[in-house]
């Protein structure tokens, strides 16, 4: 019944704070119509250099292969490797291909040859991604030129399941819809109540007979629900947008949305109370998340991470929800499947709560 | 002179007292730079396969042999019928499954990837494939066959770290957040507390009281650039072939720039929440997303490689990119010396112009 | 038995530090206390522990009939209390802000309606209720601020320097709203750095360097100190 009178003075704030609101507004619409354009890590046209220091009708015939596989694009053809590599410098090519002397006439005799890859790798990603590439290229090239030779040759044949198209933002919006729900259930509750520290307000409501709980959860509670009409708004956005469906149920993922805004408010809490300013807290806040987002496995794979670093992932909610959305959305996984994560987010939740209520008690 | 100093003296004060604050600034680096040198690695490792329960004949024994000596894959199970597949991709048990198809007149190897992250999915098939290559190779010596064999070599970056993508991206981040957003928020904190009104009313020009914001943080952001790079280069092994000096003047370029930007942000916002609000979103977010730090500038869409030109961040980093790893001349990063200049003049002129202006 | 506040032997560290030094002394129902000192001499220190915001290190004390120690929460539903930072939210209106305080210590919607009209009437702020509070000047947003802080009628309420930094006219108005909340049976103890207002209250008591050092009515403390006003008892102890 009071905590009537406390939502709807949280309300009220928010609805007259039109920095809130327009960010509130703005933001879901941000996160999915533009984010997913730019969080592409996707690889695509790789500006490939090429040395042919053979002029063979073989090695024509791979410099043609190479562009067909949809990933490459002939930028230039060098004379030496050293020019190639001045177009490396001027960010004209990203990669170099140098054919040996002599590469059609080795094949033809059924002997080695080398040929040398060099990608520019301060991207690692996308040095790697040319060289892999290319590797694979040259190796289906040295199948193919050989067939008449291998009769039994195997053929290989790639599925890309649940992303047959490998779309980039298929595999990114589910970790976007993640971190809007950090800043709006994690960074603005825990900044509003800094906030009524720093104006002092909060002294004013710790001689009243309020329960410092409710108070909490009444600051807590608008930004729960303006979290999740959010995400349903970014369901509909993502769907209407990018044609992007869950494949799982809907259930489950606001089941694991609700338990992961519990954790991550409780987390600002934590926070909040450990801070005297609010520069301090959004400073904070603004340091763990950044150490969360980049260890939860959204931007690289966990399962390449050294042992130590895995070991520190286990104890990032993040990295449960945003496993968990992903399966859900894309992989059609059910609760069955997900009850481990299920299960460590309860207890992330239960700790960061009971921390947070225990540091408010504290002062 | 000593009025400004006196002041300088104060700001420090202020930034030194709050210890926490003063250990995350100095600590932020520190840890990015660790995470990002040791933890996050952009590789493919630890792919684990599900395999057939049953391989036939030579080729496939050999091929079941190859992913079991690779160093990069684990077989974690096998897979019976294909509605297995699913499942062991929704419990997240396998990255790959291998599947033997009989039905083909040739003998064929489907390789089913969970392709929910594509780059992974890509990199995991290529690596298969050239397993599976090989081994059929191997049985086929019998006829002698030519091979096209890769040298790769790694430019810049041999040992493939991603520090060396990150190092440039951390710098460009951390001055940001320094130099704007500590700046933005320290004037508008005076502002707040009613403590601007009494400097303004000092006889100390209304320049040196910005000024003196201003050295504090420019001391303290050419500090994190001294440890990051001594980070990157003793602990990272990154290497810091270019020249040290130029990548000094650009950094205190960048620097400039950004405590412009934070000046601007500190004439418009009325509150420290509002500044941090600000500088958030219309600074961090866009240094964090725009400037190719993480993601590359080539792969988006031509309107927002045209907002990305406006941000400071991003030439920033190409040139330390340049600068600093590839080892390149001064000469190959003119034009962003050029343009983040350009930059620092007019946001300069801007903010203080705006500045003054409220004064009246 | 007719105590308001009784304190006794009530002390408060902080680590090394005694901010507030075994003080005794007791506050009559329907009083108007007054609570000296300069800054730092432990006031506020004293009184958030009235309040139940800390907790004493030693001693005793009752407020409103419930025990400091354990009893804070009692305490919070008998008391009002309005600080020196003005502490209504800015960002809501006038009457939004009066029936907020109101619905914390759980008045009905009727009554609020019922009693928040008159309360506003009174103060002539009815036409102001749909005001935002941060639109008011300074004066009034302290009289709201009393005004909330006595809504739900508790026995005593805690002024923490209620007129910093308005003008002598509002001062005065202000002080004729304390005599009449003193008058309808409500206890006020307020802390003040205004030595004429100090000579308003029914008895003052002085705190330096945390203790106690003078307590009495104002006449009584003038004729103690030979002195002519209220300032030159203050300056007298505050030089020791």
């Amino acid at each position: 019944m009071l905590l009537r009178y406390l939502l709807e003075k949280e309300f009220k704030q928010i609805r007259r704070n039109p920095f809130l609101l327009r960010l509130i507004v703005a933001y879901p619409i941000l996160v999915m119509l533009v984010f997913p354009w730019v969080a592409n890590l996707e690889v695509k046209d790789i500006n490939l250099c090429i040395v042919d220091n053979d002029h063979s009708s073989y090695s024509l015939r791979l410099a043609e292969q190479i562009p067909a596989s949809g990933y490459f694009h002939l930028a230039a053809v060098a004379l030496t490797y050293d020019k190639a590599i001045e177009y490396i410098k001027q960010n004209k090519s990203d990669v170099i291909l140098e054919i040996p002397m002599d590469f059609e006439k080795a094949l033809m005799r059924g002997e080695s040859t080398t040929v040398m890859i060099s990608p520019n790798s301060v991207n690692g990603t996308k040095g790697l991604f040319a060289a892999n590439y290319l590797t694979q290229i040259l190796s289906d090239f040295s199948v193919d030129i050989s067939e008449k030779q291998l009769q039994g040759a195997i053929e290989i044949i790639p599925q890309y399941r649940y992303n047959p198209y490998l779309n980039y933002k298929t595999f990114i919006i589910p970790a976007l819809m993640v971190i809007l729900l950090t800043v709006i259930c994690g960074f603005l509750p825990a900044l509003n109540i800094v906030g009524e520290k720093e104006k002092g307000t909060i002294e004013q409501i710790n001689v009243t007979p309020l329960k410092k709980s409710l108070f909490i959860l009444s600051k807590l509670i608008p930004y729960w629900m303006i979290g999740l009409f959010i995400l349903t708004v970014c369901f509909g956005l993502a769907a209407l947008i990018y044609g992007l469906i869950p494949a799982g149920s809907f259930f489950t993922i606001y089941l694991f949305a609700i338990l992961f805004i519990i954790t991550y408010s409780a987390f600002g809490l934590v926070i909040s109370n450990y801070s005297a300013t609010m520069q301090q807290a959004m400073f904070v806040m603004f340091f763990f998340t950044i150490v969360m987002l980049l260890m939860c496995g959204t931007f690289t794979p966990i399962k390449s991470m050294p042992h130590w670093a895995q070991t520190i992932t286990y104890a990032n909610p993040l990295r449960y929800f945003i496993e968990a959305m992903r399966a859900i959305y894309l992989k059609g996984s059910g609760f069955t499947d997900l009850h481990t994560q299920f299960l460590v987010l309860t207890g992330i939740a239960g700790l960061f709560s009971l921390w947070a209520v225990l540091s408010y008690k504290k002062r | 002179m000593k009025q400004f100093i006196s002041f300088v003296n104060k700001e420090f004060r202020h930034i030194f007292r709050d210890k926490r604050t003063m250990l995350l600034l100095l600590g932020m680096p520190v840890v990015q730079m660790i995470l990002f040198g040791f933890a996050i690695t952009t590789e493919v490792r630890n792919i684990n396969i599900c395999t057939p329960q049953t391989w036939n004949y030579d080729p496939q024994i050999r091929i079941m042999e190859g992913f079991a000596a690779n160093p990069y894959f684990n077989i974690t199970g096998t897979i019976g019928n294909s509605q297995e597949i699913d499942e062991v991709f929704r419990e997240g048990k396998a990255d790959l499954v291998i599947v033997l198809d009989a039905q083909r007149t040739n003998p064929a190897i489907q390789l089913i990837a969970d392709a929910t992250d594509p780059n992974t999915a890509i990199t995991e098939v290529a690596y298969a494939t050239r397993i599976i290559h090989e081994a059929q190779q191997v049985a086929v010596t019998a006829i002698p066959q030519g091979q096209i064999i890769p040298n790769v070599r790694m430019l810049y970056n041999p040992q493939m770290k991603s520090a060396y993508n990150f190092v440039p991206g951390v710098m460009g981040l951390i001055l940001m957040l320094i130099c704007a957003m500590m700046t933005s928020i320290s004037i508008v904190r005076e502002k707040e507390m009613g403590t601007m009104e009494l400097l303004l009313v000092s006889p100390v020009k209304p320049f040196s009281i910005i000024l003196s914001k201003a050295v504090p943080y420019f001391v303290i952001s050419t500090a994190n650039m001294l440890i990051i790079i001594l980070l990157a280069v003793y602990l990272l092994h990154v290497p810091l072939v270019g020249s040290m000096i130029w990548l000094s003047i650009i950094s205190w370029i960048y620097i400039l720039v950004c405590l412009s930007l934070g000046l601007l942000i500190s004439t418009v916002a009325q509150t420290q929440v509002a500044a941090m609000l600000i500088s958030g979103v219309m600074l961090m977010m866009p240094a964090l997303l725009l400037s190719g730090m993480i993601y590359p500038v080539e792969n988006m869409p031509a309107i927002l490689e045209g907002v990305s030109c406006i941000i400071p961040a991003r030439w920033y980093i190409a040139a330390v990119k340049k600068l600093m790893i590839q080892g390149l001349e001064i000469t190959y990063v003119a034009k962003e010396v050029a343009i983040l200049l350009l930059m620092a003049s007019f946001l300069l002129t801007v903010s203080l112009k705006k500045f003054s202006l409220r004064l009246q | 038995m007719d105590y308001a506040i009784i304190v006794e032997e009530l002390t408060k560290r902080f680590g090394r530090f005694t901010a507030v030094d075994s003080i005794s002394f007791e506050v009559k129902k329907g009083e108007i206390f007054g609570f000296l000192g300069a800054n730092g001499a432990g006031k506020t220190t004293a009184m958030r522990m009235l309040c139940g915001l800390s907790i004493p290190t030693s001693g005793k004390g009752s407020v409103a009939g419930f025990d400091i120690m354990n009893q804070t929460e009692y305490i919070k539903r008998n008391i009002g209390y309005m600080s020196q930072r003005f502490s209504l939210y800015e960002d809501l209106t006038v009457w939004e802000n009066l029936r907020f305080f109101a619905a914390i210590y759980g008045i009905k919607d009727k009554e609020i309606e019922r009693r928040g009209v008159r309360v506003l009437q009174e103060l002539n702020f009815y036409e102001e209720r749909n005001t935002l509070v941060k639109d008011l000047p300074l004066g009034w947003k302290q009289k709201l601020a009393f005004s909330t802080a006595i809504f739900h009628r508790p026995g005593i309420v805690f002024l923490d320097e209620p007129t910093g930094g308005v003008d002598p006219l509002t001062r005065r108005q202000f002080w004729e709203l304390i005599y009449q909340t003193a008058d309808s049976g409500i206890t006020i103890f307020v802390t003040t750095h205004y030595m004429d207002e100090a000579e308003y209250c029914n008895r003052v008591s002085i705190m330096v360097n945390g203790r106690i050092e003078a307590l009495g009515s104002p006449a009584n403390l003038k004729q103690q100190y030979h002195a002519e006003s209220m300032d030159n008892v203050f300056q007298q102890l505050a030089r020791v």
